[in-house]
């Protein structure tokens, strides 16, 4: 077994609103940065899991996302898993 | 017989006691049911409270939909038992699958604490039966995340097969379609935003929801009536 890093980048689906986006992008001109389009605000899970190889892992973290981390019928979610290196 | 009605408490539901005290005024016999029961045996109509289960922690609804009792109501309402989820209950049963769409964050980011008309759309379902058909009802919400969203097909579908139960009379929270309830293709299940509970007599400013608890009084005497 080995022990893999896991980064589920949660995020709303194309075309579902996303207030909290709209907000921070109405800030930010504010603060003097125009030109700054398509802000979305999702959520960041990272954990470590053991597994037999990459893809063991990778497929854990799919159906762990599928089932409990996302919700399908709003989110999307994109899936990074790299190999914990021993120090 | 009389009928029970199961109460369902997750940790963090916080309506619990209001639900039990709103029916019990109108002649209901109503109990509460820890989160971690796998059998619903014995109850006739089964009602998920409002609250923040299991802290709402990732989504509102996404680790409640794992509690043993969920399998349970699923078989509940599997079975043609009335079930209905009133605001957390509401976005615990769409996380579970056991209606369609998703509750997201209010349009405009704001905690909604506020009494809001809600149009009844349908009499088919078991917190309506006994309600007016196109009745405008007053009726407290309180909610962050009561944004009802689904995509085109599933609108169209609810649409079609007479599944939207409530309508706000004016959008507090950006639903689509101004929906404020739905309920499954059977109708059983129901689940709404607004609580019905804390309108339920004149000194909380409505009695509004008085028709729906009676309705769901009595679809739950009609199933204690059936032979077992």
């Amino acid at each position: 077994m080995s022990a893999f890093h896991v980064l589920v980048e949660v995020r709303l689906r194309p075309g579902i609103a996303d207030p909290q986006g709209a907000t921070i992008e109405r800030a930010l001109p504010a603060l003097g940065f125009t030109g700054v389009h398509g802000v979305g605000v999702g959520k960041a899970i990272r954990f470590t899991v053991e597994a037999a190889d990459e893809d063991h892992a990778r497929r854990q973290a799919e159906e762990m996302t599928e089932r409990l981390l996302s919700n399908p019928v709003i989110e999307e979610a994109a899936i990074d898993v790299r190999a914990v290196v021993a120090p | 017989m009389t009928a029970r009605i199961g109460v369902v408490v997750f940790p963090g539901t916080n309506c619990e006691h209001d639900v039990v005290a709103a029916l019990a005024r109108e002649g209901g016999k109503a109990e509460l049911v820890w989160h971690g029961e796998r059998s619903l045996g014995g109850y006739d109509a089964i009602v998920l409270p409002g609250g923040f289960a299991h802290g709402d922690y990732l989504r509102p609804g996404a680790i409640a939909r794992f509690s043993p009792v969920m399998e349970a109501v699923a078989t509940f309402a599997a079975d043609g038992g009335p079930v209905v989820g009133i605001c957390n209950g509401f976005q615990v049963l769409t996380e579970a699958g056991l209606l369609p769409g998703a509750l997201q964050k209010n349009r405009d980011l704001r905690f909604l604490c506020t009494t809001v008309g809600i149009r009844v759309e349908t009499l088919r379902t078991p917190l309506t039966a006994a309600a007016v058909q196109g009745a405008v009802l007053q009726i407290p919400i309180n909610h962050f995340e009561g944004n009802y969203t689904c995509d085109v097909e599933t609108l169209a579908r609810l649409r079609d097969e007479d599944r939207v139960v409530f309508r706000y009379t004016d959008n507090p929270n950006g639903s689509v379609d101004d929906i404020a309830g739905v309920c499954n293709a059977e109708g059983n299940v129901v689940g709404l935003m607004p609580h019905p509970e804390r309108a339920s007599d004149l000194l909380l400013g409505s009695a509004d929801g008085v028709p729906l608890l009676r309705s769901l009084l009595e679809a739950a005497g009609s199933r204690a009536s059936l032979p077992a």
